[in-house]
């Protein structure tokens, strides 16, 4: 299992060839508390850069981007009725969706904890 | 606008040491929410008091250069549809500085206090509308009261919060004016605000602003409240927010307003018409408008925002307007919208369909405000 860091304050969970994708803490601190979280379906192929979540907080929408290629496994089903989980505990139980890599090789391109809490740092 | 060319208000220091999140408001740095978040601050604001800077909204003082305070009256009416002549001593009312084609300069509140009219004007109309005002109104002295700063205390405990260092407003009534001291500093306060809660507006001097500001909340009831929360508070409460819900393309007719324009200044009123777009607002009052401004409630969890279009149809077929503001209610535990439809379908209850992501979002017409208000009649 692995830990990757983007630039859009996303981290990503390997294993295998699944990533599991949420928000960072930092980057749910500067959303507030969420009210919505709507993902795309499962099975949607998705590019990296492409929207796949978008989450709400009282003020404003703002999108989760796709950090790879791959294609929607997943979506976490606890987030419809309780959205705020991924304010509480964005790293943990506040997972947003499941992904099949389908280019891991992009990963290097992403950033480790350390290079992460350097960049917002 | 970069951070370091953004004004100030003077309570920039107690935002920043309360751990706010100072964001950019019409040139100012200005927080929009503290360490709570906006759901807690906007519950905090209705269930107990809270304290708001609007010291970024204009404060302008407007006197007859001959004649008293009616004399002043009769000047502003010439800008605006509401009766201003007949708006007595220590009482505030709203109203909206019209153009020549009934749309909407922008919304304020003007307080009538002897001989002079107290103006509270927005941030960011306060260049043009004092620009307007000084060319419009030459027989006037127009004074921009940028010595002063403005406090809202706002929520059921805003009184008692209040009366602490100043007993004389558990008189006041809403929409009622004051020149009263608050501990020791001499203020002008009105029992009004833009949260649908009772509360007042405290005009305090620049200089004391920060101290009369930790004074008020050093009393348990009373937390700092963001920009953000003033915005959910206002949206449920069905209060326009200029530039979003109303602009210059917008009569006050089409923005259900025209509950602020009084008997007087209609057609057969004692001074009818006489401002800026009369023509056209007058006649809308009689003959009905083609679009209303409404509210939304979505179904569903997902926020609908401003800028989504509305359809009569899940096909995308019938246009009927677009929302105008929208968020998450949380008092109403769901999303809360406004926005201007067709009048046809302006009534209470009626379907409509917002386009959200490219999916059809079923809402229903709602009569506003989506809470009620408390205010102190």
């Amino acid at each position: 299992m692995t830990l990757y860091f983007t630039k859009d304050h996303e981290w990503l969970r390997v294993e295998g060839e699944t990533a599991t994708v949420g928000i960072t803490k930092h980057a749910a601190e500067e959303l507030g508390e969420l009210v919505f979280v709507e993902t795309r379906d499962s099975g949607t192929v998705v590019k990296a850069g492409d929207s796949v979540a978008v989450v709400e907080s009282v003020k404003a929408a703002s999108d989760i981007y796709a950090p790879v290629d791959g294609e929607v496994l997943d979506n976490n089903p606890q987030l419809s009725d309780d959205p705020a989980r991924v304010s509480s505990d964005p790293e943990g139980e506040g997972w947003i969706i499941k992904f099949r890599l389908s280019n891991p090789e992009q990963l290097a391109a992403l950033m480790d904890a350390d290079a992460y809490a350097a960049f917002i740092a | 606008m970069s951070a370091d060319t953004l004004l100030h208000t003077p309570l920039y220091t107690l935002h920043t040491e309360a751990g706010g999140k100072m964001v950019p408001f019409a040139g100012y740095a200005m927080p929009l929410n503290y360490a709570d978040g906006i759901m807690a601050e906007h519950r905090h604001v209705r269930e107990h008091a809270g304290l708001f800077d609007v010291s970024h909204m204009g404060q302008v003082r407007l006197r007859a250069r001959s004649g008293g305070g009616e004399a002043a009256a009769h000047a502003l009416e010439r800008l605006v549809p509401a009766d201003m002549v007949a708006l007595k001593n220590g009482k505030q009312r709203y109203t909206q500085f019209t153009n020549e084609q009934g749309g909407i300069l922008d919304d304020l509140m003007v307080a009538r206090m002897g001989d002079s009219l107290l103006l509270v004007i927005n941030a960011a109309c306060k260049d043009a509308d004092i620009a307007h005002l000084r060319a419009a109104l030459t027989d006037c002295e127009i004074e921009v009261l940028d010595d002063r700063a403005l406090l809202a205390l706002q929520g059921p405990e805003a009184e008692a919060a209040l009366a602490v260092l100043a007993p004389a407003v558990r008189d006041m009534k809403f929409m009622d004016v004051l020149e009263v001291d608050v501990d020791g500093t001499p203020c002008v306060i009105s029992r009004s605000g833009y949260t649908g809660e009772d509360g007042f507006e405290i005009s305090v001097p620049v200089t004391e602003a920060d101290r009369v500001a930790r004074k008020l909340l050093e009393q348990p009831a009373v937390k700092l409240i963001g920009l953000g929360a003033r915005d959910s508070l206002r949206l449920e409460a069905g209060m326009c927010l200029y530039g979003s819900d109303i602009d210059e393309t917008t009569t006050p007719v089409e923005a259900a307003l025209e509950w602020s324009i009084q008997k007087s200044r209609r057609r057969g009123g004692a001074r009818a018409g006489g401002f800026p777009g009369a023509d056209v607002i007058l006649a809308q009052l009689e003959e009905g408008v083609s679009r209303r401004r409404v509210g939304l409630l979505p179904e569903g969890r997902a926020p609908v925002r401003g800028g989504a279009p509305l359809y009569a149809d899940a096909a995308f077929t019938t246009p009927l307007g677009k929302v105008t503001s929208g968020a998450f209610g949380p008092t109403v535990e769901a999303p809360v919208a406004m926005g201007y439809v067709a009048t046809d379908h302006a009534a209470p209850h009626t379907p409509v369909v917002a386009e959200l992501r490219g999916r059809a979002v079923a809402a229903t017409v709602h009569t506003l405000p989506f809470v009620a208000a408390r205010f102190k009649r």
